[in-house]
């Protein structure tokens, strides 16, 4: 790989100088970026490690449940006020990667891992998200991982994490550090669609920095479920996932929360389908209903086609398990 | 006490663990690529990135000018290889690598950049540019049948009546489809190579036959055979890839060559789909017909494999429904398709493990078609004798192993009507699939010092890339001798010791373990013309080398191909049974258990056989349910060449798996009464797992792998 200097600053100050300059990558547990520089998919000239920041906390705090972007996959996963609070979020890391991987990836690395397609890990290969403007190999390509919704004819890639799945459908939100100082963005406007710009996956700008998350609480906890349907039962992409939470009395759903994985550019929340959901009964026949409506605006690319007809069957048994139907 | 082992049923605790077990758990078994040699530099290849064309400009000059960077091999300035034929065609054509500007595939090796640390390499062979003058490629396999051509002759068999099955009562026609799998196994393929002298060279190369290694280096460099040192002391896995030379090897005595200084060259995870072979892509198409009480009447099973431009890559896909069942009208047709990827080669199971599926799926869907349980309609059609060739088989017991599985596995549980089971949201299903595979023996010499310390040493220059080998070998020598197993040693993977086979098509054991045997009887000859008493079996050795103060005796005996094969047909023959359970919302497909039974004769080490049965059950689940190596056909590249995206099964996706031995010797193949056990391991799996996928939803999947999106599909 090409030669790269590598700093590790003490302080967050430090930190947010170091990374105010072209060129410069932060590296936390680096299970994504290291694979991605020896691919040559990226080069940078300057890896900022960040591991020694006290960004590691998890904590409850008055609006709910604060993680620090350092808090480890594994950590969080198995953190008790996690599984009390978000057992959606703990299910959601759980069925990511690997127990390898988990124990070196971080909460704010996950959040900015690229994206798996496999045109843009081959640098031999066309991608406008790796080389802007060089065409997307997925388009016409083998896209059976592909986008279903929110897609551009410039990428239809996906975003491949579970944890941020759950995040989005929890209305978490975003901590962000910069020069001016701390600002918070709502988990759902974090990532972004493709559109012409598809080298950008998410809205944090040059410089910035992802101190943390917050979770506010919710009474979601008791009816929640992460299905991850995937090509085998562990270490394995989604082709669809789906973060379900229902708050349901006497068989009647109060509030719900629903967001898919492996289908778009960005985690993807269906606040329709949620509104549909509040004041039916828990039964499959409505979440089947409720599936289709979620599906408005799908479109599929050719391998992908299949994804039109798991997606509603995976909210469908998603649903059927956060509501203890099965 | 020892406690009695169970040999039809051995637990993962029963019997002896492997040899060098303890090595390879600790780090100390060292493999090809951790040999610390001398002046050791670092090579990385280049891969072309287009798949069919010339080179027609190759800019090197900023992989030279890199830090570190000792020299960039190239078909422009590499040293000729004298032993490059400029016309071969055919089977064994290798590819001349760096020797002309011709592009075969995709990631086609195009330089070796060679540098002091393996960073440095790679970032040098980042720095190579490559223009090319690009040609109509092709890669698809079902876009080409009208290419297709018989490797030998014109590629037809046939017994009785041609296409007879058109003309049952009950028959069927459908295709089936195979795709690339590869080996990848954990070790990299990797080769140090050192030229000790002009004419002399050692390399420390991963390879399931040093012997063969040897051979093919000295053929190709004109070197003396006894100048070419093959040393490959653990291998870990190959399933087939290491099984012959390939042009990384040559790249890297090349290299070592021009920068003469040793070089180590570790092919990256991405060169392991393009350089060192896989199964190929086939389609097939079986058709089968029966009276109306099961009878099979004819089969029909014809295929096309994939192969390279330069080579003709052919394996026996369709020859297991020559011997497989009774029946008397069989004809088939085998035909290549050259297409722009490399040179396939033998995968476990190699040809079998392909047409096992075909065979195995069909005759599944016939016995539906009967409404006949399918165990009954394997029983109705058993072969007694081999119907291809009339020959009795030396032994076959697989009415025994079908008892033996359907018992374990709950057979009498299945309904015949299929997704008739619903729990929980789960499909319940039962499947089985039959397996066989050649019983082969070929030479092998074994040299045996016995010590006065009581000890023995066993030599052989056999590879042992993860059955047991040298525990198999240890074990025959203790019961032949009567020496406790942890006083024999094994010692093995080097070309300077005496000749074994390649290790492949399970027949080691047959091999080498005869040559152990013989060794056994010969040591035991020594012994009694030192006593001169031939009554006492199983002497004091180290006691009556002391009394005539010798410090060891040692013998060095040769085991030929055995004899019968001209009387017998001598096969190993497998049943697996499956239960799976699928979702019935998102086509998911879990294995729920396994019963997998061999009649491979005479178990000799219960331990790594049972990991031997479950590994293959293992790799068959693989190719069942995961196992797809995709090219674009567009760019005839890879787009899933790594082990995140290119699935083999997890410990997730791994149920109970019952490893069950019919145990009875075979009489005629070796003295052990053993057979292989390798390939049949996992031959017929895939099919068990397709059938018991259609049990529990009467949903058919004929093209591997059976992913969610197929079976909702």
């Amino acid at each position: 790989m090409k030669q790269f200097q590598y700093v590790q600053p003490a302080t967050r100050q430090a930190v947010l100088e170091a990374i105010n300059k072209p060129g410069t990558k932060i590296i936390a547990g680096g299970t994504n970026l290291v694979d991605l520089m020896k691919r040559g998919v990226t080069a940078p000239d300057k890896l900022v490690d960040i591991n020694h920041l006290p960004l590691k906390n998890i904590t409850v705090t008055p609006l709910g449940l604060y993680i620090g972007a350092l808090a480890l996959n594994s950590v969080v996963s198995e953190n008790k006020q996690v599984i009390e609070k978000q057992p959606l979020l703990a299910m959601a890391l759980k069925s990511g990667a690997s127990p390898q991987l988990r124990n070196m990836a971080t909460v704010g690395g996950n959040m900015m891992q690229r994206t798996r397609c496999g045109y843009f890990y081959d640098t031999a290969m066309p991608c406008n998200k790796r080389v802007p403007g060089s065409g997307c190999g997925a388009y016409e390509g083998v896209n059976r991982m592909h986008a279903i919704f929110g897609a551009s004819s410039q990428c239809i890639a996906v975003h491949p994490s579970d944890m941020c799945v759950a995040l989005a459908a929890l209305d978490a939100v975003v901590i962000i550090a910069g020069k001016k100082g701390e600002h918070r963005v709502p988990f759902t406007e974090f990532h972004r669609l493709p559109g012409d710009h598809p080298e950008a996956d998410n809205n944090l700008a040059p410089g910035e920095l992802i101190t943390g998350v917050e979770i506010p609480d919710n009474n979601l906890a008791k009816n929640s479920y992460y299905l991850k349907v995937r090509d085998r039962q562990s270490y394995a992409f989604a082709l669809i996932s789906v973060a379900a939470a229902l708050d349901i009395k006497n068989g009647i759903i109060q509030n719900a929360r629903l967001a898919m994985g492996g289908v778009a550019h960005k985690p993807w929340r269906l606040f329709d389908a949620e509104k549909a959901l509040v004041g039916k009964k828990a039964s499959e026949e409505n979440f089947q209903q409720i599936a289709q409506l979620a599906m408005q605006g799908a479109k599929a690319y050719g391998y992908n086609s299949f994804k039109l007809k798991l997606a509603p069957a995976s909210i469908t048994e998603a649903l059927k398990h956060a509501a203890g139907l099965v | 006490m020892e406690k009695a082992i169970n040999m039809n049923r051995p637990s993962s605790s029963d019997g002896m663990s492997r040899i060098d077990g303890r090595l390879k758990v600790t780090g100390a078994a060292k493999y090809s690529a951790e040999y610390a040699v001398e002046g050791l530099t670092y090579g990385v290849l280049a891969g072309s990135t287009i798949a069919k064309g010339t080179i027609t400009a190759l800019d090197t000059k900023a992989a030279e000018r890199a830090p570190g960077v000792l020299a960039v091999v190239t078909y422009l300035n590499a040293p000729k290889v004298p032993g490059f034929q400029p016309d071969q065609k055919g089977i064994r054509a290798q590819l001349k690598v760096f020797n002309d500007n011709k592009i075969f595939y995709n990631g086609q090796p195009i330089a070796l950049v060679i540098a002091d640390t393996y960073e440095r390499a790679l970032y040098g062979a980042s720095l190579v540019k490559a223009t090319y003058n690009k040609e109509e490629h092709q890669t698809s396999l079902t876009d080409n049948f009208g290419k297709g051509f018989p490797p030998r002759g014109d590629g037809l068999y046939k017994r009785g009546t041609e296409d007879a099955w058109k003309s049952a009562p009950i028959k069927l026609e459908q295709e089936y489809i195979v795709p690339t799998n590869t080996h990848n196994p954990m070790e990299l393929h990797a080769i140090i190579a050192r030229w000790d002298a002009d004419d002399k060279i050692t390399v420390w190369d991963k390879t399931q036959g040093v012997k063969a290694t040897q051979h093919d280096i000295s053929q190709l460099f004109k070197l003396p055979l006894e100048n070419v040192q093959v040393n490959s002391r653990f291998v870990g896995g190959a399933f087939g890839s290491a099984l012959r030379t390939w042009p990384h090897e040559i790249v890297a005595i090349l290299g070592a060559k021009a920068v003469k200084k040793p070089v180590k060259l570790v092919l990256s995870r991405a060169d392991m789909f393009t350089s060192v072979g896989y199964r190929p892509h086939t389609w097939q198409k079986v058709g089968i017909g029966a009276t109306a009480d099961g009878k099979l009447t004819g089969i029909t099973h014809q295929a096309y494999g994939q192969t390279s431009p330069y080579e003709n890559f052919t394996e026996g896909a369709v020859n297991v429904s020559q011997s497989m069942y009774a029946c008397p009208n069989v004809n088939t047709k085998y035909n290549l398709v050259a297409l722009n990827v490399g040179t396939p080669t033998w995968m476990r199971g190699p040809g079998e493990a392909t047409g096992s599926f075909a065979l195995e799926s069909a005759l599944d869907e016939l016995s539906y078609a009967l409404n006949i349980d399918p165990i009954e309609i394997r029983i109705r059609n058993y072969a007694e004798t081999d119907p291809e060739n009339g020959k009795p088989f030396s032994s076959k017991h697989l009415k025994e192993a079908y008892q033996l599985g359907a018992d374990s596995i709950g057979w009498s549980n299945r309904k015949q009507q299929p997704a008739s089971v619903k729990k929980d949201g789960w499909f319940v299903g039962y499947g089985i699939g039959c397996g066989m595979f050649g019983a082969y023996r070929s030479g092998a010499v074994i040299k045996a010092t016995l010590k006065a310390d009581g000890t023995l040493h066993l030599q052989s220059a056999v590879s042992d890339i993860g059955p047991g080998t040298g525990t198999a070998m240890v074990l025959i020598a203790a019961e032949q001798l009567g020496i406790p197993a942890d006083k024999i040693s094994f010692e093995n993977g080097a070309s300077d010791l005496p000749q074994a086979p390649t290790q492949g098509g399970s027949a080691t054991t047959a091999s080498v373990g005869s040559a152990v045997y013989k060794a056994c009887a010969d040591l035991k000859t020594e012994f009694q013309k030192l006593t001169g008493n031939n009554t006492n079996d199983k002497p004091d050795y180290a006691q009556i080398l002391k009394q005539h103060n010798l410090p060891s005796v040692e013998v060095t005996s040769k085991s030929d191909g055995g004899e019968g094969r001209d009387k017998y047909s001598m096969n190993s023959w497998s049943v697996h049974f499956v239960k799976v359970l699928v979702n019935a919302l998102t086509g998911v497909v879990k294995i729920d258990k396994v019963t997998s039974v061999a009649d491979c004769g005479t178990i000799i080490s219960p331990k790594t056989a049972r990991s031997q049965i479950v590994g293959g059950a293992i790799g068959g689940i693989g190719m069942a349910l995961m196992e797809e190596a995709i090219i674009d056909h567009r760019y005839g590249r890879y787009i899933n060449n790594n082990y995140a995206d290119y699935h083999v099964p997890v410990n997730a996706d791994i149920p109970q798996i019952d490893a069950l031995f019919v145990n009875k010797p075979d009489p005629i193949l070796n003295p052990m009464g053993s057979k292989g056990m390798a390939e049949i391991a996992l031959v017929g799996m895939a099919a068990a797992v397709a059938n018991a996928v259609y049990n529990a939803t009467g949903k058919r999947v004929r093209e591997l792998p059976i992913t969610p999106d197929k079976v909702i599909g």
